[in-house]
């Protein structure tokens, strides 16, 4: 026994020696005191400051007091001229991040040590100050950080820049006004100077394009002294390329010859920027790419692993939009296969899984099973979309691929790991028939034993679509009601509505998942029971084997075509009285997103399709509005609020926009004026409208506005009467009429007489996409079938030359006024065809889906195919109608 | 990609995962546990690697790690994962040289701790909040040296510390000539 202790003494101490050994908190603040001491040892100071660094750095924390203790102590060190100490008083200060109160006691003696002449003291002291500083102090320096920037000592320069950077963050109005002299440090000799003077420049300026642009097209024919600072103008000039190329689609693209230029660069920080780059240009070309192909394959064979990282990284990414311009690579990446570091291989595998042919699938599923279990969880991820991608490209391979995925969904991993190949398994199901039934049953034994609720509820949801549609479903039933008697509450409450979708769809089986449903009635959770309970009653109770009706499947089964947040507002806004609640009121429009909540949905997109969230609506205010209006009480329920025209350019006297309000028989129109001029009142105003280009519509009410004083937006409104249900169109002409009295600007009084005036408006029109409200749908491909080929109308037409291919999908999809879905109004860069997805609902509540297929030829014309399948025959010809005209 | 590149952080830990100097520039590690949660995984990923003649590349969590190894101390300089890999490796491959020099080609633990102002002065000089300031290692370590010629030997025994500043003399010297 005392032999062990001895050993492991022994071992400590031989390898645990430190100069920090047994180090405490309190005993270095107890040295700290030598900082007060009227005689400095500078270099016992420095040797505290190191420890109550190395503190810091190992995690210990100050509290408010000592903090506070040690930073007065430290200040008293400014006294001693030494260098090294100075240096570490500046390395503690910036630790400390003093409060505000405290960085006055500091900045004098930093304010000094920036003017001193040395210039290790200046760059510190710039740093220093300007990591603790706030607004007020910043006025104060600013004066000594613009000369500071065009300091002829580089050290101090850069400084004053990259604090420059800092600050920009939270004084962006200070820095701004540096401009002239970051400007003339990007003249700078000093290479790093340049760097730093380059960032913030572009930084200052980048809301400005004209002035990037300008910024990049004279630094690419001046000198550029550093890779760094060349790295940073690639990134400027694609950018400007970017944003240059959605304005000018001809010609070639301006800094391409620069970016390949850079190729030929000597530092390989700089070429591989450059390839990046060029591979990430918009709808780049395979010319454009063939440069930035060959240096990263160079890249490819060499021998330090960053390199051959970063090289196949960038070409696993291009393979995903042009397999063709990689396959020159391919017998590089096989070399890296065997690569000792796992991501290479990995990438390196996945590129190749995109780029390769049918033959050698086998041979690289067997390689990639071999070091599945030693790659990080993202790596997983890549893997499993190659395998996806594959599989849809090879729908052959099927069955080594999926055995693939439901080997790797057996072993550990975490939620997004999971998530990415159950997503995987469903889509192969979805598009590869012969896969369904393995697939289905991959996924069942996979909820055996499956820690993720999420996942579980997703796949007895999918299960209970699926699974009723194949030859055996009774084989399913055992995985789900395992999942009734062994989960959480959550997978029961599902598993219980995937039996039931059984019950419902499966008649022979009716019997059988009665009994199993009833028992769930004993359950302990209410959702469970309630769920069990409205299936049980729905379903017919007595157990027989017959048919289910159709509305009970459209009840319980059919998608909810009503976005969930309106559905919200409108329950909240029910006051519990004798009247049910009305479904059919809900408001169905889904409005547009706020572009930043798109764009994080749009990062991820679902697989297994939940149907986007759609914020609150301005329907409703509306709906308020017009129905407290007399005249236009009687015209029911409101169909459809256009968004807002404007009827007048910006900025002039008054501002006038229209919205246009769809009922059954009539259309109301609703002008939103605003008076711009102060010294105007306007009374009596009115907009006259002139219909004789609308001949189908007849005018029957107006409602004028009494007084429009200065900015304070009113409405008139116009109210005409269209034949029942018919989607009538036509243009109006308007002008807006009104009696203008003068108003004293110093009193607010307005003068008695008037003078009658009247202001010509933009003319309005009542279009076919008026007629159709945005509804989507949660799954397309349901709703599709589910609503038949009996009304489907296809036809073919020719759209003519186009911009762009994702110009003519929007220009069709705005025309038709109908909700994409699933995400297809996006159309892929430089892709030659593409299909589009619409959903929406045709006045007189008839709903109406789209099937758009795009294709675009060299001339840049485009050809579509439209296909419509609706409730009613006369709507799909209507919407044919709509585009052929 | 219209920013300027940037690090995360710098790392150098011992041959355990332990920390000898840190420093982060990024608020995706707010608090002191998650800072060790990431060097914990971090290292344990890379332990097995072989980066010793050249720097090896990770990536974690969305991140890219590129690192090197010598005896029992472990460089690691962490940057976003759209970042350029190259410029990343060259902070790496400064602050290995500048610590190499600085310590004069004894790049241990021990000898790292006995001059660990020397190496957080080094961090300071190499980024800035997160931007690059320097990545030459024998600029780094000429700014490092230069500041401690006269302040003596740090933590170490006086005699020790003669030697040392001979030898710095000897370092700053040889990096004038440069």
């Amino acid at each position: 026994m005392a032999q062990f202790v001895k050993k492991d003494d022994d071992r400590d101490e031989e390898a645990e020696y430190s100069p920090f050994l047994g180090i405490e908190k309190g005993a270095v603040l107890q040295d700290a005191r030598v900082f007060n001491d009227p005689q400095l040892d500078s270099r016992r100071c420095s040797q505290v400051i190191t420890k109550l660094l190395y503190l810091l750095n190992q995690g210990e924390t100050f509290t408010k007091v000592e903090a506070t203790e040690v930073f007065f102590a430290v200040t008293k060190l400014f006294q001693s001229k030494d260098i090294g100490l100075r240096r570490m008083v500046y390395l503690i200060i910036k630790e400390l991040s003093p409060s505000s109160d405290e960085v006055i006691i500091v900045t004098s003696s930093l304010m000094k040590d920036m003017n001193s002449k040395t210039d290790v003291y200046r760059a510190n002291a710039i740093r220093v100050l300007c990591r603790i500083t706030d607004g007020t102090l910043l006025t104060q320096i600013e004066r000594y950080l613009k000369q500071a920037i065009v300091d002829k000592n580089p050290v101090v320069a850069s400084a004053a820049l990259v604090s420059g950077i800092h600050l920009l963050q939270t004084n962006p109005e200070i820095v701004k006004r540096w401009s002239n002299e970051v400007q003339e440090a990007v003249q700078s000799r000093a290479a790093l100077v340049q760097f730093h003077a380059l960032a913030l420049l572009h930084q200052i300026r980048q809301n400005d394009r004209l002035a990037v642009s300008k910024l990049v097209t004279s630094l690419t024919r001046g000198t550029v002294r550093s890779p760094l600072a060349q790295c940073l103008l690639i990134r400027y000039a694609s950018q400007v390329i970017r944003e240059s190329s959605m304005n000018n689609q001809s010609g070639d693209r301006p800094f391409y010859d620069y970016l390949e230029g850079c190729l030929r660069h000597k530092a390989e920080m700089v070429i591989f920027e450059a390839a990046r780059a060029i591979t990430e240009l918009n709808g780049v070309t395979s010319r454009e790419l063939t440069p930035a192909i060959t240096v990263l394959q160079l890249f490819l064979s060499s021998s330090k692993p960053v390199l051959r990282f970063a090289a196949v990284r960038t070409l696993n990414k291009v393979a995903m939009t042009h397999p063709m311009a990689v396959t020159n690579c391919n017998i590089d990446m096989e070399s890296l296969i065997s690569d000792q570091n796992r991501s290479i291989a990995t990438l390196a595998i996945t590129s190749l899984l995109k780029t390769g042919n049918e033959s050698g699938v086998d041979r690289l599923m067997k390689q990639i099973t071999n070091f599945m279990s030693d790659i990080a969880d993202e790596f997983k991820i890549v893997v499993v979309d190659a395998i996806r991608s594959l599989c849809l490209k090879f729908p052959l391979k099927y069955r080594s691929l999926m055995n693939f995925l439901s080997n790797i969904l057996r072993e550990e991993g975490g939620f997004e790991y999971k998530k990415a190949i159950v997503d995987s398994i469903v889509i192969l199901i979805r598009d590869i028939p012969d896969a369904k039934e393995s697939g289905l049953l991959h996924l069942c034994e996979f909820i055996e034993d499956c820690e993720f609720t999420y996942l579980s509820t997703q796949i007895l949801h999918f299960l209970g679509v699926e699974g009723p549609k194949t030859s055996d479903p009774s084989k399913y039933i055992r995985y789900i009601y395992n999942r009734v008697i062994l989960e959480n509450a959550t997978v029961r409450a599902s598993a219980v509505s995937t039996l039931a979708k059984f019950g419902a769809m499966v008649d022979s089986l009716k019997p059988r998942i009665f009994i199993l449903l009833r028992r769930c009635l004993y359950d302990n959770d209410d959702e469970v029971r309630d769920r069990a309970t409205l299936y049980l009653n729905t379903l017919g109770g007595d157990g027989s084997v017959v048919e289910t009706e159709k509305d009970v499947k459209d009840f319980l089964f059919g998608s909810l075509d009503i976005p969930l947040v309106n559905l919200e507002t409108s329950l909240k806004n029910y006051e519990p009285t004798e009247e049910h609640f009305d479904i059919s009121s809900v408001p169905k429009e889904v409005k547009s997103q706020p572009l930043a909540e798109k764009k994080s949905a749009g990062k991820k997109p679902t697989a297994l399709g939940a149907p986007p969230a759609a914020p609150t609506s301005t329907v409703d205010a509306y709906e308020k509005l017009l129905s407290s209006i007399p005249e236009f009480s009687t015209f029911g329920q409101l169909f459809k609020s256009s968004a807002p025209v404007e009827l007048t350019e910006a900025e002039t006297e008054y501002a006038v926009n229209v919205v246009k309000h769809i009922f059954d028989k009539h259309v109301v129109f609703q002008y939103n004026c605003t008076n711009t001029i102060p010294e105007q009142l306007l009374e009596n105003v009115v907009v006259v409208v002139d219909a004789s280009e609308a001949e189908e519509f007849a005018e029957v009410a107006t409602k004028p506005l009494k007084a429009l004083p200065y900015d304070t937006p009113g409405q008139t409104f116009v109210a005409f009467e269209k034949p029942e249900g018919v989607p009538a169109v036509g243009r109006f002409s308007n002008v807006l009429k009104f009696i203008v009295k003068e108003v004293d600007p110093s009193t607010g009084e307005a003068e008695e007489d008037g003078v009658e005036d009247e202001y010509q408006l933009e003319d309005s029109e009542i279009v076919a996409a008026d007629y159709m409200l945005k509804v989507g749908v949660s799954n397309f491909r349901n709703a599709w079938e589910s609503l038949g080929p009996d009304f489907e109308r296809i036809d073919e037409y020719g759209l003519g030359p186009r911009e762009s291919l994702s110009e003519a999908v929007n220009a069709v999809v705005n025309l038709l006024g109908m909700q994409p879905c699933e995400g297809t109004e996006v159309v892929a860069a430089n892709s030659r065809s593409h299909s589009c997805l619409l959903s929406g609902v045709y006045i007189g509540n008839v709903k109406v889906l789209v099937r758009l297929s795009f294709g675009v030829d060299s001339s840049k014309e485009v050809a579509m195919k439209l296909a419509v399948r609706s409730e009613d025959e006369s709507v799909s010809d209507a919407i044919h109608e709509i585009v052929a005209n | 990609m219209e920013s300027c590149p940037s690090v995360k952080n710098i790392l150098l830990l011992d041959s355990e995962g332990n920390r000898v100097a840190v420093k982060y520039y990024s608020d995706d590690w707010p608090t002191n546990s998650s800072k060790e949660a990431f060097e914990k995984s971090v290292f344990t990923k890379t332990q097995k690697t072989n980066a010793r003649t050249e720097a090896e590349i990770a990536m974690f969590e969305n991140n890219i790690v590129i690192y090197k190894f010598a005896q029992d101390l472990h460089f690691f300089v962490t940057g976003g994962d759209d970042e350029n890999e190259l410029i990343i490796s060259t902070v790496l491959q400064g602050f290995f040289d500048a610590v190499n020099l600085l310590l004069r080609g004894n790049v241990d633990k021990k000898e790292a701790l006995e001059n660990l102002d020397l190496i957080l002065l080094c961090l300071d000089e190499i980024v800035d909040g997160g931007i690059i300031l320097e990545t030459d290692s024998n600029v780094i370590a000429g700014k490092v040296a230069s500041h401690s010629v006269d302040s003596g030997a740090p933590l170490s025994e006086q005699t020790i510390s003669q030697a040392l500043a001979t030898a710095r003399e000897h370092l700053t010297r040889s990096l004038l000539n440069v």
